[in-house]
């Protein structure tokens, strides 16, 4: 039985890997072919520096990514503590359940939904919608995290409880210098993995930045879709390199940042 | 530490005694329905178990006591099915099981957690064996509605099992447990999670349905006076081996070593010498007593039990001392006397005033005499009135709840 | 007074009430409302109506992601309930690598099968082969579960590790074989998280265009692509039709089944 599932694991994270690590493969191949392999060369990640673009979208897309992350994170922990202390319970689960929608629509809805409301939003202020590139892309990557933000960290807020901001009232604190001096500080694992939580899918987003994003801001996942849209050279597999080497590296990091915290709360109990 | 008078376990246990040389292994070979031969097992290198060996007579029931970490829900997990031992056989009904799964033996547990399926309602988390086993519908109906009878809790049946308070979970993991005719019912602390006066009754109850359906229970606690108002045979565990088996009240009043003594009830454990036969030496005094068949001169513990410990007035007093404290329990007084710096633990029905000198007097069938071993001096040669063992059992009940 | 303070506490939720109402109930709002004008703003059930040339595609969408989601969950489930079942050190090694495509961009995933499947692709030239594989409902169906399967895999994976461990030994004691500990108790234990991991397929599958484009290879349009090409074209009004009736398609079979999910689920004692 347990060579058997070992079997089982080893065959489908084979098959999940294999095309990825074809991609990789083929990024370093000397000639412009991703199926026949004739020599090892950077030539691929030459290129890929050598163009302005990519180098824009990579500065756009952490701009957005830094910015809708941290916009989403604040907002988001502001209202997992509101809803934490929020008495009238139809009132929470309905905000609960409109915060949730961009997470059970289809992104494409939420693209689309979005990208009608910008039109809109446009005709009615007298702007053009290409002159919104950024402000619309912001706005909508941090309404798509918000959710997950939340969910990320309303579980902390109820385990940690009242007692403690009570206790920190008791003791002369103002309910906001008690959110920040005693709830914050405990509740800040969630609040950090919320915010990469968000970082990430900001990231990674394409079908939602595809509808909303104009084309004076381009970001990575967009410049993918232009690439692939021609016949594809290497230098897209380089670039998808690159970005796979730089999330196992973020996922590398989170991971032991998770084990370290969970050794703590180990050591804690044992005390 | 929850604390029996000796009076308390005569009364319970008297009826349920047993004669000695059954305990001393001249019983019939018919009669052992579970047999442990040489069972060891270690976790990450420590010895959890250390060649144990151990037969469970059918239809008794029989409490593995001890203090946390001294192996008894190992041993009762290797019964089960659910842990395999090291080293050494388990036999039931004569046949090796060693290696038969849990779910091949004729052996259920109620866990201590209850362990109910949450996803099924009362009914059917009874229901469930007997659904695994294909029975008629008809006789599931009956034979849970028999079950839900006998655990007072008919009307539940289509409860949710979260619904339900911690006793009545546990009344259903019992029914969940018996509705398959098993012939031996495995407990794991069951009465842990639940509160004091719902503890008491639950004992009174769990026995009762055990003389009521015959069959063996295996019971696993360190409440001593759960073990000691329930069982037929207690066996006492510490650090993965067996400190003693016997019926409760040979349990009480003839404790092997140190540990016994104090595990069990309060005890004076006081170090000592044998002059002689029925003669020992302690508290630079010399004592009648009934025990013999040591050396002249061993080094012994001595049990006094404060229940046992008389006192009289100074002069009249084999031993003196001077009363630091007392405390009033309800039935008695607790006086503890310091007899030369030693704090002896007394129960009196009198009154007397602390900073008194009084007189203790010791009947000899009072004192009783045990060899030493690596017990002793652990838990002092004075009363084990706030002691170690306090803590141990304290920090188990915390990790309990 | 009371209502006033309760009130006041909950202020700190004010910013995010106000964006949910404007960036996520509004334009929800607008979809509607272009689905139901034509393009002159005039109120109009035309583009609702038209909806019914485009059945095929919705039914071919449907037919594809089930299967799809279907398929997840048969290699899925097993692969959750081996990770969970794996001791600590071992379970956290595999979800780092269950993690590692999932957060590689969608566009890469599906992109690195199509050179791997394509007519002229690595797989071909390995086995040197002329096997026809992009274009074939497969390969769509493949392309989907190859880019999902994490999403199935997760929940599944969270709900079987929150299983009191005691379940097994509790249903194996009452005479469960180990099949049938699996079928009678912990399935059912962890059907939340089956539905959840069952969502998360199916919704981005049913309404995927770059998967069908690029393992399609242009001979399959599913509704995802026709939303696409609705807004590239401009016909946003249909396009907001289709967007509609979509979501409330999709709304109704999510409330559908977590309710088929709850109703079964009553919470895991501890």
């Amino acid at each position: 039985m347990k060579h058997l599932s070992r079997a089982y694991l080893v065959l489908i994270f084979g098959i999940l890997y294999i095309p990825i690590i074809t991609l990789i493969f083929f990024s370093f191949n000397a000639e412009n072919s991703t199926a026949v392999f004739t020599g090892f060369s950077l030539r691929w990640y030459r290129e890929l520096f050598a163009s302005p673009e990519t180098f824009e979208a990579l500065r756009n897309t952490l701009i957005l990514a830094i910015t809708s992350a941290s916009l989403s994170t604040v907002i988001g922990t502001a209202a997992a503590a509101g809803l934490y202390r929020m008495k009238n319970k139809i009132l929470k689960s309905g905000i609960m359940s409109v915060t949730n929608i961009p997470m059970m629509n289809p992104d494409i809805v939420t693209g689309m939904s979005m990208m009608l409301f910008f039109v809109a939003a446009a005709g009615i202020v007298g702007i053009s919608y290409d002159n919104m590139g950024f402000a619309a892309m912001l706005i909508a990557h941090t309404t798509f995290c918000l959710p997950y933000v939340i969910l990320s960290v309303l579980p902390r807020i109820n385990e940690l409880g009242s007692s403690l901001s009570e206790a920190a009232q008791d003791l002369g604190c103002t309910p906001l210098a008690s959110f920040f001096k005693v709830e914050l500080p405990n509740i800040m694992p969630g609040v950090l993995s919320g915010f990469i939580m968000a970082f990430t899918l900001s990231l990674d987003d394409f079908v939602i930045s595809y509808f909303v994003g104009s084309s004076n801001f381009q970001t990575l996942p967009l410049l993918i879709y232009s690439m692939t849209k021609k016949k594809v050279t290497p230098d897209m597999y380089a670039l998808s390199t690159l970005i796979i080497v730089a999330i196992f590296i973020l996922l590398l990091i989170s991971n032991i940042r998770s084990s370290k915290e969970e050794e703590k709360r180990k050591r804690r109990k044992v005390k | 530490m929850t604390y029996v008078t000796y009076h308390d376990i005569f009364c319970t246990c008297s009826c349920v005694r047993k004669n000695k040389a059954d305990e001393e292994g001249n019983s019939k070979e018919m009669a052992k329905l579970i047999e442990l031969r040489g069972i060891s097992k270690s976790y990450d290198g420590e010895k959890v178990i250390d060649n144990m060996d151990l037969y469970i007579r059918d239809k008794e029931f029989i409490t593995l006591l001890g203090p946390s970490g001294c192996g008894k829900t190992t041993t009762l997990r290797i019964i089960g099915g659910f842990e395999s031992a090291d080293e050494g056989e388990l036999y039931f009904d004569g046949a090796e099981i060693s290696n038969v799964p849990a779910y091949k033996r004729q052996v259920n547990t109620v866990f201590q957690k209850y362990a109910l399926f949450p996803h099924l309602n009362v009914y059917e988390n009874i229901a469930f064996p007997l659904r695994i086993q294909k029975v008629k519908e008809n006789e599931i109906r009956e034979r849970v509605t028999e079950m839900l009878k006998m655990v007072a809790l008919s009307g539940f049946e289509n409860k949710s099992v979260s619904t339900l308070s911690g006793g009545q979970q546990q009344r259903v993991a019992i029914a969940r447990a018996l509705v398959s005719h098993p012939r031996v019912l495995l407990l794991d602390e069951p009465l842990g999670a639940l509160d004091l006066k719902l503890r008491k009754d639950m004992q009174n109850e769990l026995k009762s349905i055990q003389q009521a359906i015959g069959i063996t229970f295996i019971y696993v606690t360190h409440d001593q006076e759960e073990a000691l108002s329930m069982s037929d045979t207690i066996v006492v565990m510490a650090d993965g081996e067996i400190q003693q088996i016997g019926t409760p009240t040979d349990i009480y009043n003839e404790p092997k070593n140190a540990f016994v003594a104090d595990f069990i009830g309060e005890s004076n454990i006081i170090d000592g010498v044998m002059l002689a036969d029925k003669k020992v030496k302690f508290a630079r005094h010399t004592f009648e007593c009934v025990d013999g068949g040591y050396a002249k001169g061993e080094a012994v513990d001595v049990v006094i039990r404060p229940e046992d410990v008389d006192v009289v007035p100074k002069e009249r007093g084999m031993l003196t001392g001077r009363v630091t404290a007392v405390t009033f329990k309800g039935v008695h007084y607790e006086i503890i006397v310091d007899i030369d710096g030693f704090k002896w633990m007394i129960q009196s029905t009198d009154y007397v005033a602390p900073e008194e000198d009084i007189g203790v007097y010791i009947e000899p069938d009072a004192i009783h005499i045990m060899k030493k071993s690596k017990y002793s001096g652990k838990f002092g040669d004075y009363s084990s009135f706030s002691d170690e063992i306090d803590q141990l059992s304290d920090a188990d009940a915390a990790e309990e709840f | 007074m009371t209502k006033k303070r309760s009130l006041m506490r909950s202020i700190a939720a004010a910013p995010h009430v106000f964006w949910a109402v404007l960036f996520i109930v509004l334009p929800l709002l607008i979809v509607a409302y272009y689905a139901f004008t034509d393009a002159d703003g005039a109120f109009s059930f035309e583009n609702i109506l038209s909806l019914a040339d485009y059945a095929d595609i919705f039914l071919l969408s449907l037919e594809l992601s089930v299967i799809a989601t279907l398929v997840c969950f048969v290699i899925g489930y097993p692969l959750a309930y081996i990770i969970a079942r794996s001791k600590p050190r071992t379970q956290k090694l595999f979800i780092m690598l269950l993690m590692l495509p999932m957060w590689t961009n969608l566009l890469i995933r599906t992109y690195s099968i199509m050179a791997i499947l394509d007519d002229g692709g690595f797989l071909n030239q390995l086995l040197n082969t002329e096997l026809h594989i992009i274009g074939t409902k497969g390969a769509v169906i493949f392309g989907m579960v190859y880019d999902f399967l994490p999403y199935m895999v997760l929940p599944i994976y969270t709900c079987i590790s929150k299983i009191d461990k005691h379940m097994w030994e509790a249903a194996s004691d009452l005479g469960c074989t180990p099949v049938r500990v699996i079928t009678k108790v912990i399935f059912p234990l962890s059907l939340s998280g089956v539905i959840s991991g069952i969502t998360m397929v199916f919704v981005p599958s049913i309404s995927t265009f770059y998967i069908s484009q690029k393992l399609g290879g242009g001979t399959f349009e599913l509704i995802g692509d026709t939303i696409e090409r609705q807004f590239v074209t401009g016909a946003l009004n249909t396009g907001a039709a289709i967007s509609f009736v979509m979501m409330i398609l999709i709304m109704i079979s999510l409330t559908v089944m977590n309710r088929f999910g709850d109703s079964d689920e009553g919470g895991i004692i501890v």
